[in-house]
């Protein structure tokens, strides 16, 4: 069995540009240890989201992504100020992004629902005023 | 579609079969599905990290929209071609889906 490896983010709530570095790193990574360009792309996108959204909605917050043979689990957590109603966060088109981050090419409110559809498990730990805690895992057939 | 190469210009010669235009990202990354090209009157870094999640080989910014330097930076480094546009997002799809490019698969 070889050993889990684990990688470690900051993810800067101030700059709207360099958002996805992270997303975009585990996506090269990945790709130098062989998995499968289904099960990178679908790792990939659902970080690249949850980053987003912690730009977008929370101010920045940290990523940490564990690899093993089997599975990966992207962990993405924030300060921000929580989901009041997290089944309502979920539904497809539902958001509360402002028109400026909607210029920028987000806030359709697919995100959450993208993150769940591309994920083999997703749990939403939220609390007001103290932070979201997001803990995705996708499974790799062998 | 009268474009200018903005970079990439070493890998025009490959063939893509496929496209979508939007100025979405959310929609690209919540909808499409293998399309190789994106048609975009967005210009910002995200575009180019939409693409390279969506593993897509090239951007074509229309109305003549030319991205930053550190975008194209961050194409060239993922080998992403970039083309601008005079056309308007409705006539550069025309033409390319007139050329062959389905829009296979993606919902939009
Ligand atoms: N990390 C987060 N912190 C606070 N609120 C969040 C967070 N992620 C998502 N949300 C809330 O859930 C909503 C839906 O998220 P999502 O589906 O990604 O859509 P969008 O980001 O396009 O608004 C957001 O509009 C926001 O209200
Ligand atoms: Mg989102």
């Amino acid at each position: 069995m070889s050993e889990t490896i684990q990688f470690h983010y900051d993810v800067d709530g101030e700059n709207f540009t360099s958002a996805g570095e992270a997303s975009v790193q585990i996506k090269q990574k990945l790709r130098q240890l062989g998995f499968t360009p289904d099960i990178i792309r679908r790792v990939s996108i659902a970080m690249y989201e949850g980053e987003i959204n912690m730009v977008i909605h929370a101010g920045g917050g940290v990523a940490d992504v564990f690899v093993d043979p089997e599975s990966i689990k992207i962990i993405l957590e924030d300060h921000g100020p929580g989901i009041s109603d997290i089944s309502l966060a979920m539904q497809e088109g539902f958001s509360t992004a402002t028109d400026t981050v909607r210029s920028l090419g987000f806030g359709a409110g697919m995100g959450l629902p993208n993150m769940k559809r591309y994920t083999d498990s997703m749990e939403i730990d939220s609390e007001l005023g103290k932070g979201t805690k997001i803990t995705m895992v996708v499974n790799v057939p062998i | 579609m009268n474009a200018n190469v903005i970079c990439g210009a070493d890998s025009l010669d490959k063939d893509v079969y496929s496209a979508c235009g939007s100025d979405m990202m959310s929609d690209v990354l919540a909808f499409v599905k293998d399309q190789a090209v994106l048609l975009t009157g967005l210009v910002n870094s995200q575009v180019i990290r939409t693409a390279q999640m969506m593993d897509m080989q090239c951007i074509v910014f229309v109305r003549n929209k030319i991205p930053a330097e550190d975008m194209i930076t961050l194409a060239k480094n993922s080998g992403l071609v970039l083309l601008a546009t005079p056309l308007r997002m409705y006539e550069a799809c025309g033409i390319l889906y007139s050329k062959g490019l389905t829009g296979s698969k993606c919902n939009e």
